[in-house]
């Protein structure tokens, strides 16, 4: 009897040592302790995994370890506690209806047309509106907004722009109006906004007479609408909007920008007069903003024309003060506030002053793109919290937001019709 | 709008004895702070471990649950907390509990590549105004459709980190090898679905995990799973997946996030009252872009899903320049909107300055003293540091603005009383307020103006160049 059990059980360890992987079934060990030996695999970065499954005669349910075998030991990977019964308590999927939320909105921003045509009283090739949603960005769910957002490309009136953008341009860049003309026709602006920083008076003061010239060569150069900025000086940019309302009268330029320590009539009468769009900026302030839309209002410039920049901080450096009070104005203008319900704006080439984006750190990834991807991020969540219009430095960047206009401007699909690749078992 | 508490009724809940336990002195101070959400019910000890407060505990879990759950996953002390939001708008309140990042892997890459991705998620820390950004998990991808290669590759991401994980496949038999090995550390399991919801909800209660429920494109469905594992298997540790979709569906995916965080709090629709998980990664299904591009728009899709209420991601990509960005937005987006990012205005030592040490002016933007501060330190210099008040703005926006001007620069000169403090009588202006210089040197007539970078990270190589002993007087006079 004895014989025939060693036997029996030396058959077995031998089947055991010539498969990879055996599996035994009723059988029944009678032992206080169980003692499995084996010859563990060669290379130790790469243990043996096998699975040991052990079910009482009591019928409590299986319980399971893996062990770990390697040249250095053997151990449990998994402690088992009480197994739970399996037993699904419903077997129907219980069906709950979803509906969109209805909004309380009531208000509509105004549309905003940028650039005149031959037909219209201008020279530009085409015109571009912004504005005239009635729900908060992508609640697609609620509406299409009639107008996707548009997106210009920078252009200064002094070779003044950070190595990466420099690179695109090349020497284009000390030429006002060459660059104008590589960025319409190499990069696909179409839209320019012209930033005559040199007449500051900090800076090089250049006299409006030059500055008249230096817009009048841009005009020349591209057909596309513009935006033109001036030197942030109160004084000086009332004197230089004046004479270029008067010269561009009819082209409907954007002037870029009216703020609350300037005389806001005195700056709107011109603008008003010769038919052209006017950003009003504040800083970071709902009141403020409040404030000085009303005021341009009141002197005459009608929510048809008015472009509200509540001011963009880079991302990582304030993005997110912008990012709440780009909300809160969005959401008061569609709550009934009238003054506010006017298309919002952002410098996102302020994203350039982010150290992140300059750096030569090699460490943080090469310049050529993290400069434009940190420009396109500020911009893209400028975008979601209900801006309308972006000033841009880089082209990538720009065309980053155009990729989110030219996604509305698409007809809609609803998700449930588009085909939802397995990201899960997907090699990349 | 936010649903606020009145600190008298979570009261009601408490235990009243005033035990201190928790660390305030009384439990109606303990429930002013928990309905401002500034500590944790769990620090409440008795109630979780006496027995006779069951009831109380049951009752005050119920009333001051957020109208998006908070889900953990993972094991002390790297648990993670998602969700738990109590707004739409950051403005209303704030958003609590930073969308965690998990980086993806699968069971089919190469020895060298796993090792590459698990020290990435390890070792990455970026540094920003004193505090480590840092990645938080793995997300591991059955790509090989063997239970046993999963489970494998999973021991061996828990051997190289102690991050938490979430265990991918859509198969009940795949997703149950890898919880056998892996429930002590509590992974998140993705997912259940519209076919395999009945098991794979039974693994979740079996191994006592949370569980992601997918439907992608389908918010019947999404809601349909959630009542059916909270009514037939009394889950309520659930993550939902309303599906990410790249390229031109991006904007669908962003209002379909929306419309299910709107309907959760402002719908108080509790089958949807979860955290969201957002998948960046599926821009890596796309062939034919480049890997370079397929790195640049997964971030753009993760900075907008941080914007519009992913609770949590799953990244691709390893680039620190495509990271970058996303961590740095979460870190700001979720700061609290009521706090200003404010500095004290004043004046600031900078080691030990004396009569011959630099003077440098800056703005209260507390980002902006920081990385002041933190370059002059590296840059192993004394100086001395006027902080301007320009109601916590940067530099740039505050000269725009005009709260950076010429007029408080020599005010605070004159108040500070640096003319004892210095003997040279020159202040450094920061590079953006360049324009400020003509005027502030007619103010204080016989000082120097100059102009200093516009990054701080050059105030040493500005210094180096402009300070010289012969002018400004050396040590050794």
């Amino acid at each position: 009897m004895e014989e025939r059990r060693k036997k029996a059980l030396k058959d077995i360890l031998n089947m055991i040592s010539e498969s990879e992987e055996i599996e035994l079934t009723d059988v029944i060990i009678d032992a206080d302790e169980l003692t499995i030996s084996f010859v563990p695999p060669q290379a130790p970065q790469m243990p043996g995994y096998f699975k040991l499954s052990l079910e009482p005669l009591t019928g409590a349910g299986k319980v399971e370890f893996l062990v770990e075998a390697s040249p250095y030991g053997v151990r449990l990977l998994s402690i088992p506690t009480a197994p739970t019964p399996e037993k699904p308590k419903i077997v129907e999927l219980i069906k709950v209806k979803f509906e969109f939320p209805t909004l309380p909105f009531t208000g509509k921003i105004a549309e905003v047309t940028i650039g005149a045509t031959k037909s219209e009283g201008g020279t530009r090739s085409h015109t571009i509106k912004i504005g005239g949603s009635a729900s908060m960005p992508f609640f697609l769910f609620a509406e299409t907004p009639p107008n996707p957002m548009a997106a210009s490309l920078d252009v200064f009136d002094m070779p003044a722009a950070p190595r990466p953008v420099k690179d695109v341009y090349g020497d284009a860049i000390n030429d006002p109006a060459e660059w104008a003309r590589v960025a319409v026709q190499k990069f696909g602006a179409n839209l320019i906004s012209f930033h005559l920083i040199s007449t500051d008076p900090g800076i090089k003061d250049t006299p409006v007479s030059e500055a008249v010239k230096a817009v009048e060569n841009v005009l020349q150069a591209v057909k596309v609408p513009l935006i033109i900025g001036g030197s942030g000086n109160p004084e000086k940019d009332t004197k230089l909007f004046t004479k270029l309302a008067e010269v561009t009268s009819g082209e409907r330029v954007v002037f870029n920008s009216v703020t609350l320590d300037m005389d806001i009539e005195k700056t709107v009468k011109p603008i008003k007069e010769h038919g052209h769009d006017l950003i009003a900026l504040a800083f970071i302030d709902i009141n403020q903003a409040k404030d000085l839309c009303r005021k341009s209002m009141e002197a005459g410039l009608p929510k048809n024309r008015l472009i509200l920049d509540p001011t963009t901080g880079a991302l990582g450096y304030g993005i997110e003060y912008s990012f709440s009070i780009m909300e809160r104005i969005r959401l008061s203008a569609l709550l009934g506030e009238e003054v506010l319900q006017v298309p919002m704006c952002s410098a996102s080439s302020n994203a350039w002053a982010a150290r992140e984006a300059r750096s030569k750190d090699p460490a943080l990834g090469p310049r050529k793109i993290r400069g434009p991807l940190w420009e396109a991020s500020t911009a893209i969540i400028a975008l979601l919290a209900g801006t309308d219009l972006f000033m841009m430095l880089h082209p990538k960047a720009m065309h980053t937001v155009r990729m989110f206009a030219e996604a509305l401007r698409k007809a809609r699909k609803p998700l449930s019709e588009i085909r939802y690749e397995n990201w899960v078992s997907s090699k990349f | 709008m936010p649903k606020r508490l009145n600190p008298l009724h979570v009261y009601r809940f408490l235990p009243q004895t005033n035990c201190g336990k928790c660390g305030e002195k009384s439990c109606m101070a303990f429930a002013s702070r928990l309905i401002e959400r500034e500590v944790p019910v769990e620090k409440c000890t008795p109630l979780f471990e006496d027995p006779k407060y069951a009831k109380k505990r049951e009752e005050l879990l119920k009333l001051i649950r957020p109208p998006v759950k908070e889900v953990k996953f993972g094991v002390p002390p790297n648990e993670i907390k998602i969700g738990g939001k109590d707004v739409v708008y950051r403005h209303e309140w704030t958003w609590r509990f930073q969308t965690p990042i998990m980086i993806d892997l699968h069971d089919e890459m190469s020895e060298d590549e796993l090792k590459k991705r698990i020290d990435f998620v390890n070792n990455f820390a970026y540094i920003r105004i004193g505090k480590e950004l840092r990645l938080d998990g793995i997300a591991i991808r059955c790509v090989s459709g063997v239970p046993e290669k999963f489970a494998k590759i999973v021991s061996k991401v828990m051997e190289m980190t102690d991050k938490p994980f979430i265990i991918c496949s859509y198969d009940p038999n795949i997703l149950e090898e890898a919880l056998i090995v892996a429930r002590d550390r509590k992974p998140l399991i993705y997912a259940v679905n519209e076919k395999n919801w009945k098991e794979v909800a039974n693994l979740s209660v079996k191994y006592n995990c949370p569980v992601v429920i997918s439907a992608p494109g389908n918010p019947e469905m999404l809601k349909s799973l959630v009542k059916t594992l909270k009514d037939g298997f009394n889950i309520d540790d659930i993550v939902l997946d309303p599906g990410t979709y790249a390229n031109a569906s991006i904007i669908d995916t962003i209002s379909l996030f929306s419309a299910l965080r709107y309907a959760a709090i402002e719908g108080e629709d509790e089958f949807l009252g979860y955290p969201l998980l957002g998948v960046p990664a599926v821009v890596w299904l796309d062939k034919e872009k480049s890997a370079e591009e397929k790195a640049y728009l997964e971030s753009i899709l993760a900075s907008s899903l941080m914007a519009r209420y992913a609770d949590l991601l799953i990244m691709h990509s390893i680039d620190v320049w495509s990271i970058l960005p996303v961590i740095i937005w979460r870190d700001c987006v979720y700061t609290d909107p009521r706090v200003p990012p404010s500095v004290k205005p004043g004046l600031y030592e900078i080691g030990k300055p004396d009569e011959k040490s630099p003077l440098l002016v800056t703005g209260n933007f507390a980002l902006t003293y920081y990385l002041v501060k933190d370059d002059v330190e590296k840059a192993k210099l004394n100086a001395w540091l006027i902080v301007i008040d320009t109601e916590g703005t940067s530099v740039q926006s505050a000269v725009a603005g005009k709260k950076f001007t010429s007029d408080k620069i020599a005010e605070a000169i004159e108040e500070y009383k640096l003319v004892e403090k210095v003997k040279h009588k020159t202040v450094i202006l920061p590079g953006y307020a360049a324009r400020l210089s003509g005027e502030l040197e007619d103010m204080l007539k016989d000082w120097r103006v100059f102009v200093g970078p516009r990054d701080s990270s050059d105030i040493k190589k500005f210094i180096d160049k402009v300070w010289i002993p012969e002018v400004f007087g050396s040590k050794s006079e």
